[in-house]
């Protein structure tokens, strides 16, 4: 039914100068992530952006799509070609739109009684038809077409609960009816780069998602801590680094050996802090990966009061070691919010896999909620920090993750 | 090559040999549907039936008591939803134990749900079912106890014969499941002389097939059926009969050692787990749950202050495979089946099983028990 998707993008029409820039990466993050459902045509024209697929791949894309940062919202559509002049279209070429858009209203919406109004753009004036009259006339088949005592349909001109559109431009015709929100947002890699902390829950992806989101370009790290966490626990963060990686293309993902690390910690540190102190080494390691890397910032999934660690006070513990900025996309948002939003990313049923990380295994019985800078101090005193985490660099292993095409 | 001693066996097995031609014999040779009426289907049926009488004989039962099914699970639900469907206007009163494997435990809990009174039996610390509890608990309106003969956990065997006569004794209308998928083949049971109405198998416990196992249908008992569909199985499994693993299965069967009731466990499998059970006695730091006097391939233990996910995932950098309790999940601590034989929390979260088969060598145990000692020492920091 439908032979294309028109993209509409927002804020990067904001941005003067650089909008080619932005568009261009913005086409070729959509490029990646439907690559693997097919190399498709794209074209930029009228401040939107047209992708053309076969129509049955068009909800598969559209599912894609929808999650592409830097679109602000799409609709797929189906292109009705007038012959060579579009002053030529006659009562047959009518005729026939008439029943394509009927076609399609009957298609799409399937819930009576419902409300409706047909709105046209008439960009190409050469059409000979005027938009209020076109408006009149296919609304008026629509209610001709569709009616019966289950199916009541009228106007409504102010609120309709379905817009159906007819853009007239250059001679041809679009129709649409639906439009999908996308995350709206900046396109992936426009922000600079950052360093996001994986771990297999539900948060981090989503915090990951929505840095990406922002325009940023992200790679991962991931602390593993063979024989605490198994194997399974990292394909989990593989898969998920897969997911964000569809969203934000190549995603290294770096896994420094973190049993040392934990095991020292468990052996030095008051056992109320070890989760403290466990943070404040992860955004040690994170510091030296963001350098490495030419990172600018380290993006973690904390919410505030989530959990024992995430308290303003464990946060506060976690930032006097951070030489970066801690970007924390979640730090307001409620769990129930992070879960739906990793269920439309796609990371939720990953995330709920029950493999424990590192996290969930060293989490003492009673933890502190408001740790002390100088009791962390003293708790990190018998650590050889530089040592450590030079060990945890020197085992780590390096996967680059790339999803989708190019 | 690196090295690999599979200690899991309580989970699944590695084919025979004899097992895998026997499938793939079948596979390319034998594939015709035994319902055909050709000659080529013939020789399918007698597949069938060779492998039904090999298992039969095996349990001492007859050839039409024995049913086939896609393995334990489906064994286990054929004959209590079976006997739930078929006999629920004798009585609505169900007795279990809280130690079942999961095919059980789930359904009667479903059964509950739908109003039947199902009662558990109590058990000790070691999982053996208290007798005098269970003979208090039958009444005229019980019409099933399922009890399994060995817990996949713990590795305890209930007196079985016992069990029977008390439930027989009692209410001998009731029927008496048993669940023997990891009692077969490794546990003397004489169904056709004991008071045991239906007794559930599986092939892949004992080196055959995946996907294939049995139900042994005391004669006269009417079960309904789970499956409708073509009437295969004496009309209680319709579905194109699994001949490719029935015939697996069969080979499995006869590679069985011959039990007896004076040799009632495999020995050769019994002194390795003696051997063990010594070796494990060694070490302190090693608690063991499962009674001395258990079936032959389960031993489970615990080493407090180790979780045994993580002790799990040591082992299996060094080659060595076993299992946790079972499954386990974040939310819900340790194992369902340690927790209700009334162990301490930390016994069970740190509770490991490791499970025999009879080709495993005293060397590989050594290097088993070498290595546990030292991951001990690399994981216990307090």
């Amino acid at each position: 039914m439908y032979d294309l998707i028109i993209i509409r993008y927002g804020e990067i029409g904001l941005k003067g100068d650089n909008i080619n820039d932005f568009i261009s990466q913005l086409v070729s993050n959509i490029k990646r992530a439907t690559g693997d459902l097919g190399d498709f045509e794209i074209s930029t024209i009228y401040g939107r952006i047209f992708l053309y697929a076969e129509s049955n791949k068009i909800e598969k894309i559209v599912d894609r799509l929808i999650n592409v940062p830097g679109i602000i919202s799409l609709s797929p559509a189906q292109r009705f070609r007038i012959g060579k002049k579009v002053a030529d279209f006659n009562e047959q070429d009518f005729e026939k739109l008439k029943s394509k858009v009927v076609q399609l209203f009957k298609a799409e919406v399937r819930n009576y009684p419902t409300t409706f109004k047909v709105e046209t753009t008439r960009a190409d004036k050469s059409f000979p038809m005027e938009s209020p009259e076109l408006n009149r006339e296919l609304g008026a088949e629509i209610l001709r077409e569709i009616e019966g005592p289950d199916s009541p349909l009228s106007v409504d001109v102010h609120q309709p609960e379905h817009l159906f559109e007819v853009e007239i431009r250059r001679g041809k015709i679009y129709l649409f009816i639906r439009r999908e929100a996308g995350p709206g947002g900046l396109p992936v890699k426009s922000s600079g780069k950052a360093l996001l902390l994986l771990s297999g829950g539900i948060d981090s992806p989503v915090a990951g998602w929505l840095g990406l989101k922002r325009g940023l370009s992200l790679s991962a790290v991931y602390f593993n801590s063979p024989p605490y966490t198994s194997e399974r626990a990292k394909e989990k963060v593989i898969d998920l680094a897969k997911v964000l990686s569809r969203y934000g293309g190549e995603i290294k993902l770096q896994i420094p050996y973190f049993t040392e690390i934990q095991q020292e910690i468990l052996k030095k540190s008051p056992r109320r802090y070890t989760v403290t102190i466990m943070r404040r080494m992860m955004i040690r390691i994170g510091n030296r990966l963001a350098a490495m890397n030419n990172e600018l910032a380290l993006v973690t999934g904390e919410s505030l009061g989530q959990v024992a660690s995430q308290t303003l006070e464990g946060l506060r513990s976690s930032d006097e070691v951070a030489e970066f900025p801690v970007l924390r996309p979640l730090i307001t948002m409620d769990k129930n919010d992070i879960i739906s939003l990793a269920k439309r990313v796609g990371t939720y049923e990953i995330s709920i896999r029950p493999h424990e990380d590192c996290c969930t295994i060293f989490v003492p019985d009673n933890p502190a909620t408001q740790p002390k800078l100088d009791t962390i101090h003293f708790g990190e005193e018998d650590l050889e920090i530089e040592k450590l985490i030079d060990r945890a660099i020197e085992k780590m292993e390096v996967i680059t993750i790339n999803e989708g095409a190019e | 090559m690196e090295k690999e001693i599979y200690l899991d066996n309580a989970a699944t097995t590695k084919a025979l040999p004899e097992v895998t031609a026997a499938v793939v014999d079948a596979l390319e040779n034998n594939y015709a549907n035994p319902s055909s009426l050709h000659r080529f289907g013939l020789k399918s049926e007698k597949i069938l039936k060779n492998s039904r009488k090999t298992i039969a004989d095996y349990l001492g039962v007859r050839s039409e008591e024995i049913i086939f099914t896609s393995g334990g699970t489906e064994s286990n639900n054929l004959a209590i939803r079976g006997i739930t469907e078929a006999y629920k206007n004798r009585g609505r009163h169900l007795i279990t134990s809280p130690i079942e494997h999961s095919s059980v435990a789930e359904l009667f809990k479903a059964l509950e749900k739908e109003g039947w009174q199902v009662d558990r039996v109590k058990v000790d610390q070691k999982g053996q079912v208290d007798l005098d509890h269970l003979k208090s608990l039958i009444s005229e309106e019980t019409i099933l106890i399922s009890i399994m003969q060995v817990n996949n956990e713990m590795g305890t065997i209930q007196p079985l014969k016992k069990i029977a006569e008390i439930i027989k004794e009692k209410n001998p209308l009731s029927f008496f499941h048993v669940d023997g998928v990891q009692a077969f083949g490794k546990i003397y049971s004489n169904l056709g002389e004991w008071p045991v109405d239906l007794y559930s198998i599986s092939g892949h416990k004992i080196h055959g097939p995946k996907g294939i196992g049995a139900l042994y249908i005391k004669k006269g008992i009417d079960l309904k059926p789970l499956i409708y569909g073509g009437g295969q199985e004496r009309n209680l499994r319709s579905g194109t009969e699994n001949i490719p693993a029935i015939a697996g299965f069969r080979e499995a069967v006869r590679k069985l050692p011959q039990l007896t009731a004076e040799e009632n466990t495999d020995q050769k499998m019994a002194e390795l787990r003696h051997y063990l059970f010594n070796s494990f006695k060694k070490i302190k730091a090693v608690e063991i749950n499962s009674p001395e006097s258990g079936a032959p391939h389960i031993i489970n233990f615990s080493i407090p202050g180790i979780k045994g996910e993580t002790m799990l995932h040591a082992l299996e950098s060094q080659g060595i495979y076993i299992s946790t309790g079972s499954a386990c999940s974040s939310k819900k601590k340790g194992s369902r089946i340690i927790n209700a034989c009334g162990l301490s929390a930390a016994r069970s979260e740190s509770a490991l099983r490791v499970s025999l088969n009879r080709n495993i060598t005293k060397t590989d145990l050594d290097y088993f028990v070498e290595t546990l000692k030292e991951q001990i020492d690399f994981l216990k920091l307090f």
